[in-house]
């Protein structure tokens, strides 16, 4: 052990919270709210989710063509990169899995893309395997738009920026390329248990 | 959108307080001497790390309140009182303690005087720091863009920088501060006292057609409602930068 903080003894640990929380978090009951830009408003009826890229045709979906697919419910604990933690987080979605079940490709990536135009980037084994949802509910009630809603991607096991509010699509790409905030030195990745930040981390 | 350039591994640095200013009764900037400090833009934040003798460690994001000054970093701290980091970097940091931090880190929330204007910045509580830094660009030489600064403050016990911005208001042209006191105003005020809201924007803020460059920073709830009001007021989503800057378990 290296450097310490004179007089910093820190919060007693919550033995239920034990193995849980990442390195350098901290647990809110909260939902905190992060976003670079105003607030995109998607009416319902505009509504669509696509498939692009490295596909032998894009596929996309309507609102409605989105709630008529199985919807999983999941509860997981979601990280974000400004250090909170919220354990047992409930949601409602469709497996990204479902969306890629009739898809064959040879891409190893995904860009997320999203209305207003965020971009997150990820390994597509990433979202595939029952690890990612587009998840439409939060709580039981409809993902409020602050948010995400009307649809956010949902990762939980990465940095929760690469959990893409307002999602309108995924492209599936030969080539991994940053997205907007891995552009501005986050980390290509973005898994929480090794700390992984910021580039180089 | 314009990205940065891919920076090298950001790595912790021991810092020294070497100045302590009081800002409010909960809120205390500390001036932090950072041995190899690489610079950093207006907008940006650092991260601190505190280390308990166990080896625990809480980290939080605090932004930088003034521009770059070779190895000198300003950040203003409020107490949260049940949290956890910063009752420690308010109460128990004295000068001669050192910090453990890293940064800059954010790309996207920044300006520069050379970024142009006008400019105009919304800050809910201690959601003015980011903003704080670059005003003190701007008068600290840089250039002559014409700046609107609105500060919506609970009451005057809680307003941060009350005398900078005072002298800023009389004394710095093209630099106009407008300030809201939401729940307790000072003697005599006659200005607004009430949250931002989209008729006190269009009063304020730079019209639409001059296309300024906005930045909102504060709780969420304030964020939103200046979002989404510059929206509605013909401003366009890109020319709109937001960062949420609140009492979350600090």
């Amino acid at each position: 052990m290296g450097f310490i903080s004179r007089g910093f003894r820190g919060r007693p640990k919550v033995e239920a919270e034990a193995g849980r929380v990442p390195p350098g978090q901290y647990v809110t009951r909260d939902f905190p709210v992060l976003s670079a830009g105003p607030t995109p408003n998607i009416p319902l009826d505009k509504w669509r989710f696509t498939v692009s890229g490295q596909v032998d045709k894009p596929l996309a979906w309507s609102w409605q063509e989105l709630m008529a697919l199985p919807a999983e419910d999941v509860t997981v604990d979601i990280h974000c990169v400004t250090k909170w933690t919220k354990l047992d987080t409930a949601w409602k979605g469709v497996s990204v899995d479902t969306l890629l079940k009739d898809v064959p490709t040879a891409a190893e990536f995904v860009m997320a893309h999203s209305y207003g135009g965020y971009t997150t980037n990820l390994p597509l084994e990433d979202v595939t395997g029952g690890k990612a949802w587009v998840a439409y509910a939060f709580g039981g009630e409809p993902l409020e738009p602050e948010h995400g809603g009307p649809a956010r991607l949902l990762v939980p096991h990465l940095y929760f920026w690469k959990s893409a509010k307002w999602v309108s699509g995924l492209e599936l790409r030969d080539e991994d390329e940053p997205g907007f905030w891995e552009g501005y030195g986050y980390n290509n990745y973005g898994d929480p248990w090794r700390e992984q930040r910021y580039a180089g981390d | 959108m314009a990205r940065a350039a891919v920076r090298g591994r950001l790595t912790w640095q021991v810092a020294d307080l070497v100045d302590r200013i009081d800002e409010t009764p909960q809120v205390r900037s500390l001036v932090l001497d950072v041995p190899d400090w690489p610079g950093h833009q207006p907008g940006q934040h650092v991260d601190v790390r505190l280390t308990a003798d166990d080896g625990y460690q809480a980290e939080r994001s605090y932004s930088i309140a003034t521009p770059a000054d070779d190895n000198r970093v300003t950040i203003t701290v409020e107490r949260i009182d049940d949290g956890e980091v910063s009752p420690y970097l308010v109460d128990e940091l004295h000068v001669g303690d050192k910090l453990e931090l890293r940064g800059p880190i954010g790309g996207y929330f920044v300006w520069q005087p050379g970024d142009g204007g006008p400019l105009f910045l919304a800050a809910g509580g201690s959601g003015l720091v980011p903003l704080m830094a670059m005003v003190r660009a701007r008068i600290g030489g840089g250039g002559h863009v014409p700046v609107r600064l609105l500060v919506s403050s609970r009451s005057p016990d809680e307003a941060i920088y009350a005398g900078e911005l005072g002298t800023i208001a009389t004394d710095q042209a093209g630099v106009e501060v407008i300030q809201t006191f939401t729940r307790a105003q000072p003697p005599g005020w006659t200005g607004y006292r009430r949250r931002v809201d989209r008729e006190m924007l269009a009063e304020v803020a730079w019209p639409a057609t001059d296309r300024p460059r906005c930045y909102v920073c504060g709780p969420t709830g304030f964020v939103e409602a200046v979002a989404n009001s510059l929206v509605e007021l013909g401003h366009k989503p890109q020319d709109i930068r937001t960062e949420r800057f609140g009492p979350t378990g600090g």
